[in-house]
Formats: C-alpha cells, sequence, structure tokens
C-alpha cells in the first residue's frame, strides 16, 4: 500500500514548503548569489563604485601565501577541534555507561558546558590562560613553561582548539551516551562470553556499532569547526599571532570587515562554499558506504 | 564436557531474592531443561551458570572446579541468547570465528573450525552473508554455530526458539537435541514451553517463584508431579484441580464418590489429567460440557462439575454438545489420581 500523502490540487502543497523555500531564498540564495556577484568585482577604497575583473579576485587569492596557508591553518584546526572534541567525548561516554548508579548525575554534570555560548567559553579560556593574569598561566611559570599565545603560535593554536573543542565535547557525550546506551546488552555479553576483556570487546564490537553516530558526529563537528568557531578565535587570538589561527571563516571576516577588501572577501566566501559541499559529498559518499552494517 | 553443580544457589537483587536456593548436580552431558512460567528466575538461574550474574549464596562447581567467581570466558561455557545476539557488523563466519580469533587462534584453523561447524549446521553456502540477511532460523543456528566452534563443556540456552514460528520450533527442537547427543556436551536449556521440556530434557527442574519445585524425568514429573505447582505446569491442557475431602475410605468431591488411592483423610487438592479421564455411564463425575473444541484426534470439552467448579476432559475422537449443555458421566482409574496437601500444596502419597 502506498503510505504516500497525496494532494488534490497544488496550492496547499505550495503553502506548506513556501517558508521553508522563502527564509532559504532571503537568508541563503540570496546572500550566496550576491557573494558570487560581489567576486567577480573591486570596489574602490570608498565604496562609490566597483569594476569588473571577472576571475582576477580568485587569481589574486590562489597566488596569495597568506591564504594557503589559511587553508592549512584551516585543515589542522578543524582536524585537531574534531579529535579534541570526540575522543574526550567518546571515552566520558564509555566511563558513564559502565556506571551503573549516579549516571545522571554525571550525565548532567557533563551536559553542562554545552550550554556556554562560543564567545564566552572564549572569554573564559582567554582569562584562565592570560599571560599577565591567567591562573593556568601563572601555574605553568611556577612550573617552568613560559605560556605566551600572544606570541607563540602553536599554543595559540592550541589555545582556540581548547576553547573551541571544550563546550562540544558536551555535545558529543551526549550522541555517544546515548547510542551505547542503545547497543543490546546480550550482544556485548555475548562477546564476553567469546573471551573478550572489555577494552577488546569495545574496539571489535562497541566501536563499529557505533560507527554510524560516530559520522553523524564527525559531519557535524568538522562543520562546527570551520563556520561555529569564529566567536572563540576572535575572542582569544583574533587570528594571530600572525595569522596562525586565522582560519578561512575568520579571514572572510578580517579581509571583508577589517580590511575592507570586499571583492576578496566575497571569493573567499563562495571557495568556502564550494569547499563545504564537496567535503560533505565526500563524507557522505565514502565514509557513509563503510558505516551501515 | 563436564559436570556442573549447584550447591543451595541464591540470588538477591537488592532485597529482593529471586532464586531462593537451588541444588542440582548435572551430569556429565546431561540435557537439563529449566522450565517454570515468567519471571520465576530461569534466566537468572542460567546467568549465573555463566558468570553474567554474580551469586549471591552458595557455590557452583563447572566440572569439581568452583566457579562462582570466574569471569564468562574462564568457565568454558558456550551461551545461546533468545535474541540470538549476534555481531550484526560481521558476517556469518566471522560471527562463529569471533571467539577463536580472541583465543589467538591462527587463522587456518579456525576457518576449518567454522567449515567444520558451518557443514554440521547446514550454514556453509551462508558464511559471508551478515546476520541482516538471514531468516530468523538461520540467525538461530548461526547462534548455535557460535556456541559449537570453541568446544565448550557446557552450552546454556536461553529460549532460543521463542521467536521462531511454530513449525519451525520443532524443527529446530529436534535438530538441537540431535547436535547436542551427537556432541555429548552437557547443556542447560531454558524455555517456559512445557512442549519443549517435556519433548527435550533427560531432566527438567520446574521452577516457582525462585524455587525448584520439582527435579525429575520429563515422565516422572508427568506421572508423579511432587506439588500442585508442577502438577499444572507439566501437561496440557492442564490438570483439573479440585477441592476434596477424603472420609469413610473414599475420596469425595461434592456429593461425588470417587475412589481414595491413598486413603488419606480430611480435606485434600485432588489433580485429574483431562487426558485420563474416560466416558463412563457409571463413572462417579458428572461434567456439564458447555463448549467442546475438535482437534481432530481428540476433543477438549469444557464444562463445569456439579460443584460449580470448571472442568476440562479431553476424549478420543470427535464429539459434539448438544446446545445448552449435555450432563456427561466420566470415570478415572484410581492410579491416574494425584493427591496433594491444601495447604503446602505437596505430594499425599
Ligand atoms: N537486574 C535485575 N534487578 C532486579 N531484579 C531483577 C533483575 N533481573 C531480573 N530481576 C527479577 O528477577 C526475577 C526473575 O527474572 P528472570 O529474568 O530470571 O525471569 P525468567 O524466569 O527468565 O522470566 P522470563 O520467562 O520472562 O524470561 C524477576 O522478578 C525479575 O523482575
Ligand atoms: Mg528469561
Amino acid at each position: 500500500m502506498e503510505k504516500r500523502v497525496t494532494f488534490k490540487g497544488w496550492l496547499l502543497p505550495l503553502c506548506l514548503i513556501a517558508p521553508q523555500v522563502l527564509i532559504s531564498a532571503v537568508f541563503f540564495f540570496y546572500p550566496a548569489g550576491q557573494a558570487v556577484w560581489q567576486s567577480l568585482f573591486i570596489p574602490d577604497p570608498f565604496g562609490l563604485s566597483s569594476q569588473f575583473v571577472g576571475l582576477g579576485n580568485f587569481e589574486y587569492l590562489l597566488g596569495d601565501p597568506y591564504y594557503r596557508a589559511s587553508f592549512v591553518t584551516t585543515a589542522v584546526f578543524s582536524t585537531l577541534v574534531t579529535l579534541a572534541s570526540m575522543i574526550p567525548a567518546l571515552f566520558l561516554a564509555v566511563m558513564a555507561d559502565r556506571l551503573v548508579k549516579s549516571a545522571g548525575t554525571y550525565r548532567t554534570l557533563l551536559i553542562w558546558p554545552y550550554a556556554v555560548a562560543p564567545a564566552i567559553a572564549g572569554v573564559l579560556w582567554m582569562f584562565m590562560f592570560n599571560t599577565r593574569v591567567g591562573v593556568v598561566s601563572w601555574y605553568l611559570g611556577q612550573l617552568g613553561y613560559d605560556w605566551n599565545h600572544v606570541l607563540n603560535g602553536t599554543e595559540a593554536m592550541g589555545l582556540v582548539v581548547a576553547a573551541s573543542a571544550w563546550g562540544r565535547i558536551s555535545y558529543n557525550f551526549l550522541f555517544f551516551f546515548a547510542a551505547l546506551q542503545a547497543v543490546p546488552r546480550s550482544i556485548i555479553e555475548a562477546a564476553a562470553i567469546d573471551g573478550a576483556r572489555f577494552w577488546r570487546r569495545f574496539f571489535t564490537i562497541v566501536l563499529p556499532l557505533l560507527s554510524p553516530t560516530t559520522f553523524f558526529l564527525l559531519v557535524v563537528n568538522i562543520v562546527y569547526a570551520f563556520f561555529e568557531t569564529f566567536g572563540v578565535i576572535h575572542t582569544i587570538t583574533a587570528g594571530g599571532p600572525q595569522q596562525s589561527t586565522t582560519i578561512l571563516v575568520y579571514k572572510v571576516f578580517s579581509d571583508g570587515f577589517v580590511s575592507q577588501d570586499l571583492g576578496s572577501s566575497a571569493a573567499q566566501s563562495v571557495i568556502l562554499l564550494v569547499v563545504v559541499g564537496l567535503l560533505t559529498v565526500l563524507q557522505f559518499k565514502y565514509i557513509e558506504k563503510r558505516v551501515h552494517y | 564436557m563436564a559436570t556442573v553443580t549447584f550447591d543451595n544457589i541464591k540470588k538477591r537483587f537488592g532485597p529482593t531474592e529471586v532464586i531462593k536456593g537451588v541444588s542440582l548436580d548435572v551430569a556429565d552431558g546431561e540435557f537439563i531443561v529449566i522450565v517454570g512460567p515468567s519471571g520465576c528466575g530461569k534466566s537468572t538461574l542460567l546467568r549465573m551458570v555463566a558468570g553474567l550474574e554474580t551469586i549471591t549464596e552458595g557455590e557452583l562447581r563447572i566440572g569439581n572446579r568452583r566457579a562462582n567467581d570466574l569471569e564468562p570466558m574462564d568457565r568454558d561455557i558456550a551461551m545461546v541468547f533468545q535474541n540470538y545476539a549476534l555481531y550484526p557488523h560481521m558476517s556469518v563466519a566471522q560471527n562463529m570465528g569471533y571467539g577463536l580469533r580472541i583465543a589467538g587462534l591462527p587463522k587456518a584453523e579456525i576457518a576449518a573450525k567454522v567449515q567444520d561447524a558451518a557443514k554440521l549446521l547446514q550454514l556453509t553456502e551462508l558464511l559471508d552473508r551478515k546476520p541482516r540477511q538471514l531468516s530468523g532460523g538461520q540467525r538461530q543456528r548461526v547462534a548455535m554455530g557460535r556456541a559449537i566452534v570453541r568446544a565448550p563443556s557446557v552450552f546454556l540456552f536461553d529460549e532460543p526458539l521463542s521467536n521462531l514460528d511454530a513449525k519451525l520450533r520443532v524443527q529446530m527442537r529436534l535438530e538441537i537435541r540431535e547436535l547436542q547427543a551427537k556432541l555429548g556436551i552437557t547443556s542447560l536449556y531454558v524455555t517456559h514451553d512445557q512442549v519443549e521440556a517435556m519433548t527435550m530434557a533427560d531432566r527438567m527442574i520446574v521452577m516457582n517463584a525462585g524455587r525448584a519445585e520439582q527435579i525429575g524425568t520429563p515422565l516422572d514429573v508427568y506421572e508423579r508431579p511432587a506439588t500442585l505447582f508442577a502438577a499444572q505446569f507439566i501437561g496440557s491442557p492442564s490438570m483439573n484441580v479440585l477441592e476434596g475431602e477424603g472420609r469413610e475410605g473414599a475420596l469425595w468431591l461434592g456429593a461425588a464418590r470417587l475412589p481414595n488411592p491413598t486413603g488419606h483423610r480430611g480435606p485434600v487438592m485432588l489433580g485429574l489429567r483431562p487426558e485420563h479421564l474416560v466416558p463412563d455411564p457409571e463413572g462417579p463425575i458428572a461434567m456439564q460440557v458447555q463448549l467442546a473444541e475438535p482437534l481432530g484426534a481428540n476433543t477438549l470439552l469444557h464444562g463445569k462439575l456439579e460443584t460449580g467448579q470448571g472442568f476440562t476432559a479431553s476424549l478420543p475422537g470427535v464429539h459434539t454438545v448438544a446446545h445448552g449443555g449435555e450432563i456427561l458421566r466420566l470415570g478415572i482409574k484410581p492410579e491416574n489420581m494425584h493427591l496433594f496437601d491444601r495447604a503446602t500444596g505437596l505430594r499425599l502419597g
């Protein structure tokens, strides 16, 4: 039997999808179109007129070593954020799953960081690691380590990664925890009888069964690292030192709004759009195939 | 292959005692069926043997070795679960070979053992499939295969057939029994289906509310039920149980006078199996028949006695009942009458 709902006319269905289409059009297609259009021009310094340059902005960008460096920075940053937010989350979920008593309490506590807005988390981490007044940097100083993320690019990267990943651990934890709880107990018991100890069971049985969740979180976290970490980077490092934490999105912002190079900024948005599109297609095409058992 | 000994095993979940002291000696190669109604503690008992639940009190010995504190993997057992518990991301061959892989056997040896088991269970064609590509009966076989490749000392089955349709259940029942006889592996088999218990068991434990009501061969339990509970649980349709009284050298059901096989005096519970009743114009039992269920070979007659108690008789052949109910007179041989104590439910005589 056909379970699909069928409409007689076309007016009602049209009304039903109209809000979606309208919102997408106003907030996505129109700005995206604008970006594509603007990427073909260079505006004059006063913004009064602009000159058509075709793909000039793109040519210039691809030849720009800073822009290429930003690609690498983004790759490093998003890989680190994804790993640093997923691995601890999985570990915590596994530990919480082992608890019989008070699992609820731990779960609640572990969710709290997710309620903190990225910019506020950024400020929090910035203060903790502030080179002059930060608690953590002071302790590190006591231990003989001279922390200075304002000058040291590696430290700056570490700090923004930590600040970005921190709140995400909660989010990932929730999904991993739910997925772990959904693994049938008897399968784990069968593996225990088959002779597999805890970590062996984890790697050969549990982890493969979690793969749909892991894949979903992988996509979501990469997208997060690409786009939603702006607040953290802006508050902690503002892309510095020497652009060492300038990810693609931050460069769009700093070139466009700070340096007022709107043409280049628009071209960067377009490239970003394409990159994310490709990434998503790749992920779904090649990884998703392997996660369904 | 091993013996299994339960020495006054108890299990408490918090304050509630769910196994209240079970003792049993299982001989090497014996097929023991644990049967009882839902929630009586069958699975808990089995899981204590598997090492999936701790034993609160008492001692469990597998092959003369104290097993209370052994990990499941160190008990040399294999278990078949009700939902099969196959690893969904592994092929049939990988499922069956998992335990051997963990044990660190060489690949060639694992493959050979899996092949042997697959041949035994007619799974050779299916070795590359994933569990989701199998039918219920095939999954059941794979679960069996996973248990036998490791050649354990003891097989544990927790209602392995309850997800199969009636016909397949009968077939698998035979297969499991044949396989077990061929391999000679000591087995504990949990079921709530008394037909499975009757047909498969060397000996069965009839469990009720955490206690073993009776331990014995199926015929023992059928012919000489030790308690009222065992009497009613084993046998289909279930035994008629009536309040009777022993006096004047006879057994009285209201005004009906039956022979008294034990000579017991005073109030008793009388158990009569429906299939032991025979039509007899002179018989002491008068039943008002209200409903007939023809099953082909025999007919189940449901009705009530003069005392108003419900009563079932199973008579060979086809019977029809006149509308409004007829009175049928029935008799029974004294050796087919079971007497139980009213208070304790224990067998008398
Ligand atoms: N982990 C547990 N915590 C508390 N009580 C439990 C636990 N596991 C089982 N019980 C209780 O122990 C009793 C026996 O359970 P068990 O699963 O052994 O029953 P069963 O005879 O296998 O029943 P079924 O035929 O329905 O499978 C039940 O009353 C159940 O509620
Ligand atoms: Mg059970």
